[in-house]
């Protein structure tokens, strides 16, 4: 990894060293610093070289309608640890353009193509600027404040529109067309021509066959997915081949695009809790944490104790869940098709009983409320739980261990195979078991401490080879590492309250921004929320790991055969609630 | 199927495999054949195709119910589960897997998305329900339904299947069965069979993106 830098200091201020450039935000409940766009590339480069933040967590777009301004967030961490450094552009919302960071960070490729997508900031410098959840020829950018969509009722849950008169409403019955959809006014079908794939097939890189020599061969474009078994869901991949050789590949995705941040700025801030359940949709509860730690930030509370160490179990007992059914499909992604994938399904099967039984549902915890959780434990379940995690499953990881790890195919089929080295790692702002397994010793829980993680005796998983071998790996590691936790917080585990205060539907949450961030199975999972003061978040931002992650996947699939693609897609642990949002 | 309980005289089977024959109607060994074999496309969009995967698995093990063989290929499917959220683009790759399904062809939507868009059905991205574009024969509540859940919509499945019969089933009717028509991805998700009320909309001058209100007067 990359050395740090010798002039780290214990906090940089961007606006002495740039006077007239950097200013602090002076808004109220708002933190870090408002930069000139022309002077962005300057500063942030800085900033990473000479300050040491070289690892771009989160990029994102808000929109502040009355100002008239669009305005990208980035947030910056120092891979070695410590708070974020929170950096900010503006641009007039009519001419939206700022200056690219995919030079400086590609790990911003993505983010800003979705800024792009959603919130139409044009991104000079970017090399692939290209609609990525929705299709080219959407009309509009849909996050923008003053774009309705054709359901369209009012602003802001919970509707009045909902019951008018004591007749139900339905939206499809005032939609002209029945379905949810709307047009430009004097659209007709002759006058259009569609796009397609053009665009797609159009930027997919070829290479000239220099050893042509009388036999000549053509490349070819082949898309897997988005119906495809090894896409681990609605996941589409567009490649060029030579021979079985990838010569290059593009992710699309957007099809499991379901408008989770615009659903989320119309609903209340309780609302967005069985929301974020169907983000990572293997681990609804780590997802509910995140939320929850973003909004506490901003209304300042912090749960009893008991909740912290209930939290904590129950995180932890979903990354065993969450990598086990990775590990199980990786296996299957590598040809072994089905058997291992049950041994872990059964392991995360007695896991979900352990969910069930607290939050009422397997997979759709909806467990963590703002300052504290929903239930306590039910009779019996801690029993259960020091059953799973002081007995059982130590031995079936081990099991698992012991069936695959020393494997001839999977070896020869895992070493060496979709390398990222652990500087590429940082730059395209991997997180997670990715980074990890890079060389990268990165992990929320120890760099940025939240919740109670301080106080167990755990070790940062870390592997050095950054191969899909490594990635499977570290997974096993993780769940041991995570069994520790759990056994520890059991042990620990005191009486008394599981909630401050009052359970409410309406919480009251100060205006500001916070950004909430946490380990998750799949990487780090952030929350970027804006509130106004009103029960409803002005922005509500979702920094998905397994959408990020996914930057560098064109990368470390280059000259690699089809078959690994899917073996490498396996690796990285993706999933599409969450890639699509 | 009922035993037999007196052998057909006139059939002349021997005495030591009488006790080894049953007579059924035509329509009863054909439905119980289908419904023991109805093999689903490996097809899963969201959450549900999680839970469906569960349901495959060892604990609640679809194998009893034939219907463990999931197929990658529409070709070679009988069942399209449609577990997941619909997106808009994503139905025209839905519309063309089922066109790609051979008769008999059935539909199950698996939770809340795809039975009615669920809790995404706000959403601008999100289709208000599979049915809007292919025939459901069943519908599964649940978000996501649990594995006992899906396994009640297969066993209404098959039941839906016994109730069939030779003489009436679409697929041998004279005549192709015509495939429907595929979404076009254009500012919105065009669905081809909205061609003339959208002409009808241009023609007339009328707006197609109203707010609430205006809906209401029109």
């Amino acid at each position: 990894m990359t050395a740090a830098p010798a002039v780290e200091k214990a906090e940089v201020k961007p606006d002495e060293e740039f006077p007239g450039i950097a200013a602090p935000d002076t808004r109220k409940g708002y933190g870090g610093y408002l930069v000139a766009p022309e002077h962005l590339v300057e500063v942030v480069t800085k900033l990473r070289d000479e300050a040491g933040y070289n690892y771009l967590s989160s990029a994102t777009a808000v929109d502040y309608l009355e100002e008239g301004k669009l305005e990208m967030v980035y947030h910056l961490y120092r891979i070695t640890g410590g708070p974020a450094l929170v950096v900010k552009a503006q641009t007039p919302r009519d001419k939206a353009v700022l200056p690219s960071l995919v030079p400086l960070f590609p790990g911003a490729d993505l983010q800003e193509r979705e800024a792009w997508d959603l919130y139409g900031i044009r991104f000079t410098g970017h090399p692939n600027l290209k609609r990525i959840l929705l299709w080219e020829g959407f009309w509009g950018h849909p996050m923008r404040k003053d774009w309705k969509e054709p359901y369209f009722e009012e602003e802001t849950k919970p509707f009045d529109s909902r019951w008018p008169g004591g007749a139900v409403f339905r939206s499809e019955q005032h939609n002209p067309f029945g379905h949810n959809v709307k047009y430009p006014d004097g659209f007709t079908l002759e006058g259009w021509t569609p796009e397609a794939d053009k665009a797609l097939y159009a930027g997919l890189g070829t290479v000239t066959d220099v050893n042509a020599g009388s036999l000549k061969t053509d490349q070819i474009v082949v898309n897997l997915g988005p119906q495809h078994p090894s896409t681990h869901g609605v996941f589409r991949i567009a490649a060029t081949l030579d021979g079985e050789t990838i010569v290059d590949l593009e992710p699309v995705m957007g099809y499991l695009h379901r408008n989770h941040e615009q659903i989320g700025e119309r609903n209340t801030f309780l609302q967005n809790i069985p929301f974020t359940d169907r983000l990572d949709y293997l681990s609804s509860m780590s997802n509910n944490l995140g939320y929850a730690l973003a909004v506490e930030k901003l209304m300042n509370v912090k749960p009893p104790e008991r909740a912290e160490y209930i939290r904590v179990i129950m995180v932890e007992m979903t990354r065993i869940a969450n990598h086990l059914w990775a590990i199980g499909f990786l296996l299957n992604d590598l040809g072994a098709f089905f058997t291992p994938a049950l041994y872990a399904i059964q392991e995360r099967e007695l896991i979900l009983d352990v969910f069930e039984a607290t939050a009422g549902s397997r997979m759709m915890c909806n467990y963590m409320r703002f300052g504290g959780v929903a239930r306590d434990l039910p009779d019996g379940i801690e029993a259960r739980l020091n059953e799973l995690a002081f007995e059982r499953l130590p031995r079936k990881v081990d099991e698992l261990d012991a069936y695959l790890t020393n494997n001839e195919i999977i070896r020869s089929r895992c070493i060496g195979v979709g390398v990222l080295p652990a500087e590429q790692a940082i730059a395209y702002s991997t997180a997670g078991p990715v980074l990890r397994a890079s060389g990268v010793p990165y992990d929320v829980r120890r760099a940025d401490p939240y919740s109670i993680y301080d106080r167990f005796d755990w070790n940062v998983a870390v592997r050095y080879n950054g191969d899909v071998y490594d990635r499977y790996l570290i997974r096993l590691d993780e769940i041991r590492e995570s069994i520790k936790i759990v056994q520890q917080a059991l042990r620990d585990l005191p009486g008394g309250e599981i909630q401050t205060g009052k359970p409410q539907y309406q919480v009251r949450v100060p205006a500001g921004e916070a950004y909430g961030r946490v380990d998750n199975p799949k990487g780090e999972l952030g929350f970027y929320v804006i509130s106004t003061g009103k029960p409803n978040p002005y922005r509500y931002h979702v920094r998905a790991p397994s959408f990020i992650n996914l930057t560098p996947f064109g990368e470390m699939c280059k000259g690699h055969k089809v078959a690994d693609v899917v073996v490498i897609l396996g690796s990285i642990d993706i999933v599409l609630g969450e890639t699509d949002r | 199927m009922t035993t037999l309980e007196k052998p057909v005289s006139d059939l002349q089977v021997p005495d030591d495999i009488q006790p080894n024959i049953f007579i059924t109607t035509l329509d009863k060994i054909y439905n119980w054949s289908r419904r023991s074999s109805c093999w689903p496309m490996m097809f899963g969009l969201a959450c549900c195709a999680i839970e469906m995967i569960c349901t495959a698995a060892s604990r609640y093990d679809l194998a009893r119910f034939g219907m463990e063989v999931m197929r990658p290929s529409a070709r070679q499917a009988d069942l399209m589960i449609v577990s997941g959220t619909v997106t808009k683009k994503m139905v025209p790759q839905i519309v063309r897997l089922y066109n790609q399904m051979p008769e008999p062809k059935y539909v199950l939507a698996m939770g809340a998305c795809a039975s009615g868009g669920g809790p995404f059905k706000e959403g601008y991205n999100v289709v208000s329900g599979v049915d809007k574009y292919v025939p459901v024969d069943v519908y599964v509540p649940g978000c996501p339904p649990t594995p006992q859940a899906l396994l009640h919509g297969l066993i209404t499945l098959q039941r839906k299947i016994d109730q069939q019969s030779i003489r009436n089933v679409p697929w041998y009717q004279p005549g192709a069965s015509e495939p429907i028509p595929v979404p076009i991805l254009g500012p919105d998700i065009i669905d081809p069979r909205q061609a003339p009320l959208l002409r009808d909309r241009a023609a007339r001058g009328l707006s197609n993106s109203l707010t609430v209100a205006d809906r209401v007067k029109e």
